[in-house]
């Protein structure tokens, strides 16, 4: 299935994507919608999919083109991780922010009666509230408590174990993590098997429309503008069909920077609403589009017009610090155990230059560096902050994981040390 | 073959989960178990302890499995997905026909390809059965349409049924369309102007 199938029967030229029905999908809902592919002379062909595995196995096979995906997917498939693949690349991002972390109302109740101020503050403070409520459930003899995110190669994952190793919370041994596909998340919390989640918008959001769930941090009081989905295509696929990527590199970069005029955000929550795409009502959608987001309980709403971000703040620009901070926790919780050059695979997965190349012709101003220090401000009235820390520096990768306080062993940091000279 | 195996099948299909389940036991495979609701899927995986675990790609529940690859620790037997790089081909026979495959660690898999084979082939029969039931549903639609046609032109041009039909067949043919298309824009502009 590898051959280029990518010109149609009279020269079009079409490319399949897959998508999951998340909010950030919409850059290529709208570039296919607003015609920003035949603007470039491509037609875009989207498939919804219910798993990630069916995206990185349709990808692998040659039925996608390109996909939407988690971040880490790319890196994780060119690990071998979860199931070798054909190497994937990240010719552009897609969106930053967009997740937040939910718990159920019974949870949120016992975080409240631990530290209500905590809890009231939300992001890195809540996670002080469950640590108390974990040891004191620990104390009673009670089952760890349930959290589900969605995928082992995600950001969800990572925020959420980060967020708890915070608080002294080990997430391999303290609490129960599991998978739980995001439309059954709200269901799940209802139902009590889990007690909280960490995923994209909109499934925070309708969690606390139907009053199950309480947001207690998002994704942006975490790490302000952090990495979430990105355009994975396959490495050969890249290397045979250059224009062709080029041209969807440019039709996206056109739809996210429609989707973050303002004034366009309602059109978007309209188109996405529809079944064949998200499927969510308007008004759910709204909440992160807008950035007005319930947060539940007895929580005031929250105004973050960077709920979620598709253009601003060079959110489009692959960055390989991004990439190097995805592959610290897979080594950090033990899904990469064989040392190998870290620099060196995050230079073959994040292709910055394949991105400058594709919008010079925009006219779009682009990055000169391939890595910044993350956490730093991205204006003057933002506060610097990672996960609560002054910053990450992609250059200093191994030291960084030998300070961070909760690790799984089975990672040997001295064998990557001399792997990372 | 080694009928010995547990086989899980995950298909919220009931049709389609009971095609699979009545193949692999006529192939000799007693040992199957058939779950349709993907609640608590990885606390029945460990209860069933199954050899092999088939899940259609409709299936949400397939990223609930993919965890499985990385749990070690919890799990008594590793479970991984079914591939093989010299056999590209099953894979993607697979992949196409709308399922997956996961296998316990260790298991040889000379011993999983006819099983994985069987299910491929019962996928595709159940496509087939499926498509055909749209095409009889859809064959259905027409015949109503057309006879509905016939009828308001024996009425207001006073033909005959074969006469009726024939003119329909004409027009149809004239215009390179579907019977069905043009007994259906009859029918829409005779109601347009019937009011």
């Amino acid at each position: 299935m590898h051959e280029p199938r990518s010109r149609g029967g009279n020269g079009e030229r079409i490319v399949n994507a897959g998508f999951i029905p998340l909010l950030d999908c919409a850059p290529f809902v709208i570039a296919k919608e607003r015609g920003f592919d035949r603007k470039f002379g491509v037609t875009l062909q989207l498939h919804r999919e219910v798993s990630w595995a069916n995206i990185r196995d349709k990808l692998d096979l040659g039925a996608f083109d390109c996909a939407h995906m988690l971040a880490p997917m790319p890196i994780a498939a060119m690990l071998g991780l979860g199931r070798a693949t054909e190497p994937v690349i990240v010719p552009m991002s897609l969106s930053l922010n967009g997740n937040a972390i939910t718990v159920s109302q019974a949870l949120y109740a016992d975080m409240c009666i631990a530290d209500a101020a905590a809890v009231h503050r939300g992001g890195m403070a809540a996670a002080r509230a469950l640590a108390e409520v974990v040891d004191r459930r620990a104390e009673l003899g009670r089952e760890p408590l349930t959290l589900g995110m969605v995928y082992p190669f995600s950001c969800h994952n990572y925020d959420l174990r980060f967020w708890l190793a915070s608080a002294g919370i080990d997430p391999d041994n303290d609490v129960n993590l599991v998978v739980v596909p995001p439309p059954l998340l709200a269901d799940s919390l209802k139902a009590g098997r889990v007690d909280g989640f960490c995923v994209g918008q909109p499934w925070n959001s309708v969690a606390v429309a139907q009053g199950h769930g309480v947001i207690v941090a998002t994704k942006n009081e975490l790490w302000p503008l952090s990495p979430e989905k990105v355009l994975g295509v396959r490495e050969d696929w890249a290397k045979a069909n250059g224009e062709l990527l080029a041209d969807v590199i440019r039709a996206l970069t056109l739809a996210c920077e429609w989707l973050d005029v303002p004034e366009n955000r309602r059109e978007t929550a309209a188109i996405l609403s529809d079944h064949a795409y998200v499927g969510v009502s308007q008004e759910i959608l709204l909440r992160p589009l807008t950035g007005n987001l319930a947060r539940g309980g007895a929580e005031p709403e929250i105004a973050d017009p960077d709920a979620v971000v598709f253009y601003r703040h060079t959110a489009n620009f692959p960055w390989r610090s991004h990439a190097v901070w995805m592959i610290t926790q897979m080594i950090r919780w033990a899904q990469a155990r064989e040392p190998f050059d870290i620099l060196a695979l995050a230079d073959r997965v994040y292709r910055p230059d394949l991105y400058r190349a594709a919008v010079a012709e925009l006219g779009m101003a682009v990055p000169e560096s391939d890595y910044k220090r993350e956490g730093a401000a991205a204006s003057l009235d933002q506060k610097a902050s990672f996960f609560g820390e002054a910053g990450f520096d992609p250059r200093a990768a191994i030291s960084y994981l030998r300070g961070l306080p909760i690790r799984a062993a089975a990672a040997d940091l001295d064998a990557f040390a001399a792997r990372n000279g | 073959m080694d009928t010995s195996l547990k086989i899980l099948v995950i298909d919220e299909t009931p049709i389609r989960r009971a095609i699979l389940e009545s193949g692999l036991k006529e192939a000799g495979f007693s040992n199957v178990t058939t779950l349709d609701t993907p609640t608590a899927l990885v606390q029945q995986i460990y209860a069933i302890d199954p050899d092999v675990v088939l899940i259609d790609l409709e299936n949400p529940s397939r990223d609930v499995l993919e965890q499985m690859f990385q749990m070690s620790r919890a799990v008594r037997r590793p479970i991984a997905m079914f591939v093989e790089k010299s056999d590209k081909a099953t894979i993607e026979a697979a992949i196409e026909a709308g399922v997956s495959a996961y296998i316990v660690d260790g298991l040889k898999k000379e011993r999983v390809r006819p099983i994985l084979e069987m299910t491929v082939s019962r996928f595709r029969a159940f496509d087939r059965l499926r498509t055909e039931l749209e095409e009889t549903k859809s064959a259905l639609k027409d015949r109503k349409v057309i006879e509905k046609a016939k009828g308001i032109l024996m009425k207001t041009r006073g033909l005959d049924e074969a006469a009726a039909y024939a003119l329909l067949r004409k027009t149809a043919m004239g215009q390179g369309k579907r019977l069905a298309e043009i007994a259906e824009g009859l029918i829409s502009t005779f109601d347009l102007l019937k009011e």
